[in-house]
């Protein structure tokens, strides 16, 4: 009987403990939203940056080639020569900066940035095209960059095997084969759907791990730490009490990242919003245990942003596949990017935002973000618990 | 006065046991890496080809494309459905369909389709991919046809300047234009708001230097670092990428000169402005982000809609890399390079004069 009474008072005595705990823990978690929204350039800036970089990769960056500057050398001047030059400089890709009368002024051309392309015509192109069937036309380009020159010769090839067919109508070729193109899942070829997803990692990562680091650095630099530490809550506590406003910032960020890209871009939710919510909340959270992991690594500020910068930041922007495509690189980075979880939240996230495929398609994904989240998570415990504790 | 703060400065970088391997380290690795990662080239599509003809003119054209350079045969399929699958995995890029009774049509008719389906998630490689496989699929449709080929018109295309259309040729120059401007603009963000943080500004602002010295002082350090990390890069990109600038160096090295000035002076704004490293870096970072993307570093500038052309009259980066490319891939001499020199000493003079007037040595 009387043991039975010590062992509720036991239980209730633990329960007020862990209410106080929670109340401390509350606190904590509203001392650091404090910090945060005292440096309001800060905010505004993590606030408006996934804004900033929507518009810009939505609008302004596009790998698609047109207006290319073109100059023509024509020393024939003849019918054949005028209609080839006509549909050229009629065609959005081109736009024709000079007919030049020496065909040695093309290296001063390129050299200035002026022309992208030169085409010279043979000397009495349309005489030769109608008696011998033999025309020459150069196409030379600036080759400087590879798929624009790639794209420029071919669109003008495309031009002038139009007009070809147009000036030997009757030996043309009898035998066609139509190819009929179909662009799967972004008939616009918009190339935002591309960028979003790599957006929602940078963005995540970007406030998550580097945000999170720097703030536990400083209070170890600025000393308050320590006063901190002294404290009756629990280290870990402490810590966690630093990342909850990060999480929450995030997760603002991700919604306005979403709404942006569907009302803003026009690119859409096809899969679950359900697995996609949870998936990010996933990568956050490996984020934020990346942060902690640097934060227990470190002693200064600059240490860890630039750690978090080198060693996290620019991989995931380089590494990911977020711009350039990771089977173009050799194996030796396609081996490394395994490592980079953006790589893997971006390649799930195009999979069930925009190929609208179901969860069980990115099963590999999201269990590779999970085992990340667990691993960092236990050496950063680890390693806190040697440092702190 | 000014060589001792010179030397002050020095002493900083180089008893901080993390800036001098930064400064060293990082150019090296970004160059090692990047170049091989930062590649548009599209090569290697897979493609899976739903071959529902088995015929001769239908196997002929599989094997026309599987043979080509840029095309990697992934897998054979019976259905649509089933490349679809494929493609939905990630294992191919583009689907070849060959329609039932196509060598029927073409025999008869001379007239034939086939569709071609793109995952066009990557815009860049399902529009490169599909036009190189019509092109294939048109010369195939005129080999058939019996003509010679070199009948008509005869094109020759010709690639100045990256004969082999090498797409790390394109990017090295542009990114040591990167290298120089993180290092040489976050160091100098970071400067003096560390200084105000440790409190040893203070002990600067009681001594009679002036803004003036005390602004130059802080450049003339990352100015030089400038030269050791383009120094660096050069080396880096003659030693693995065999690529020397075809103009002079001098153009090369004095023009740097000029575009680091405007980066340090630019992150020396924003330092004195800032009051914490992290909003110091924040506010760098985002500016950083919109210079490198609007820079014509990874999209060519004239791709771009005219109200985000004008946008990058603003921002200096981007007549850098335009005089980078043009000196070091065309060899384009001080005279070709009037406008972007002028834009870039305007840009200058504006955020250094503005270091200067927005440090204030009291409250």
């Amino acid at each position: 009987m009387k043991y039975s009474s010590i062992w509720q008072e036991v239980q209730t005595e633990k329960q007020i403990k862990q209410i106080q705990e929670m109340k401390q823990f509350l606190v904590f978690v509203r001392k650091e939203f404090y910090h945060i929204f005292r440096d309001v350039r800060t905010v505004m800036i993590l606030l408006l940056m996934p804004v900033v970089q929507i518009i810009l990769f939505g609008f302004a960056l596009s790998s698609e080639v047109n207006n290319v500057n073109i100059a023509i050398y024509d020393p024939a001047k003849d019918q054949a020569t005028q209609l080839i030059t006509e549909r050229i400089s009629a065609s959005k890709y081109f736009k024709v900066v000079k007919m030049i009368s020496d065909p040695g002024d093309v290296e001063s051309l390129f050299r200035s940035g002026k022309a992208n392309i030169v085409l010279l015509y043979s000397e009495r192109f349309n005489e030769n095209l109608i008696h011998t069937g033999h025309a020459q036309i150069q196409l030379i380009t600036d080759g400087t960059e590879p798929n624009t020159a790639n794209a420029v010769t071919r669109y003008a090839t495309n031009i002038i095997m139009a007009c070809q067919k147009e000036l030997l109508q009757s030996q043309m070729s009898t035998i066609n084969i139509i190819p009929e193109i179909k662009l799967l899942y972004n008939p616009q070829m918009k190339s935002s759907y591309n960028f979003v997803p790599g957006v929602m990692g940078l963005i995540l990562m970007l406030i998550c791990a580097m945000m999170t680091s720097i703030s536990i650095v400083r209070e170890k630099e600025v000393g308050t730490m320590e006063v901190l530490l002294v404290s009756p809550m629990r280290p870990i506590y402490i810590i966690l009490s630093k990342a909850v406003p990060y999480f929450v910032l995030s997760f603002v960020n991700l919604t306005t990242i979403l709404l942006l890209a569907v009302f803003v871009l026009g690119v859409p939710i096809s899969g679950s919003l359900f697995w996609l919510i949870f998936l990010s909340l996933i990568f956050i959270l490996v984020a934020l245990s990346i942060g902690l992991l640097v934060s227990t690594l470190v002693d200064t500020q600059v240490a860890a942003m630039l750690i978090s910068g080198m060693v996290f930041m620019m991989p995931t922007m380089v590494l990911s596949g977020m711009i350039y495509p990771v089977e173009n690189m050799p194996w030796i980075l396609r081996l490394i990017s395994n490592f980079i979880p953006a790589k893997w939240y971006i390649i799930a996230v195009k999979k069930l935002m925009i190929q609208g495929l179901t969860i069980d398609s990115a099963f590999l994904e999201l269990g590779v973000l999970c085992t990340m989240a667990t691993v960092f998570i236990l050496i950063s415990l680890k390693m806190f618990k040697k440092r702190l504790a | 006065m000014l060589k001792y703060l010179i030397e002050k400065e020095f002493k900083h970088i180089r008893r901080n046991k993390f800036l001098p391997r930064l400064i060293l380290f990082f150019p090296t690795m970004m160059m090692i890496v990047l170049p091989w990662a930062a590649n548009l080239d599209v090569k290697d599509i897979d493609v899976a080809i739903v071959n529902r003809d088995h015929s001769q003119l239908s196997g002929r054209l599989a094997e026309k494309i599987s043979a080509s350079a840029y095309f990697n045969l992934s897998s054979f399929s019976e259905s649509y459905n089933n490349a679809l699958k494929t493609l939905d995995k990630g294992d191919a890029d583009i689907i070849l369909e060959i329609p039932e009774g196509f060598e029927k049509a073409l025999v008869k008719e001379g007239n034939a389709k086939v569709l071609i389906a793109a995952n066009a998630v990557n815009g860049t490689k399902a529009g490169m991919g599909s036009a190189y496989l019509a092109s294939i699929i048109s010369d195939y449709a005129i080999e058939l046809s019996n003509q010679t080929v070199s009948g008509g018109i005869e094109i020759v295309p010709q690639n100045r300047y990256n004969p082999a259309m090498d797409y790390k040729k394109f990017m090295v120059p542009a990114l040591m234009v990167m290298l120089l401007t993180i290092l040489c603009g976050f160091l100098p963000a970071l400067n003096i708001v560390s200084e105000k943080e440790v409190g040893t500004i203070e002990q600067i602002n009681v001594t009679p230097v002036g803004k003036f010295t005390f602004i130059l002082a802080k450049l003339i350090p990352y100015w030089l670092i400038g030269f050791v990390v383009l120094t660096i890069a050069v080396i880096i990109g003659r030693v693995i990428y065999g690529i020397t600038p075809q103009g002079s160096l001098f153009t090369f090295y004095l023009l740097a000169s000029i575009f680091v000035f405007v980066v340090s002076g630019f992150g020396l704004v924003i330092s004195n402005y800032s009051n914490t490293m992290q909003q110091a870096m924040f506010v760098m970072f985002f500016f950083m982000l919109i210079f490198i993307l609007m820079s014509g570093l990874f999209t060519p500038v004239e791709s771009m809609p005219r109200w985000a052309q004008i946008i990058t009259i603003f921002n200096p980066m981007k007549y850098f890399i335009e005089i980078m490319r043009m000196v070091y891939l065309k060899g384009s001499g001080l005279d070709a390079l009037t406008r972007q020199i002028v834009a870039l000493l305007g840009f200058a003079l504006l955020f250094n004069s503005w270091a200067v007037l927005s440090y204030r040595k009291s409250r």
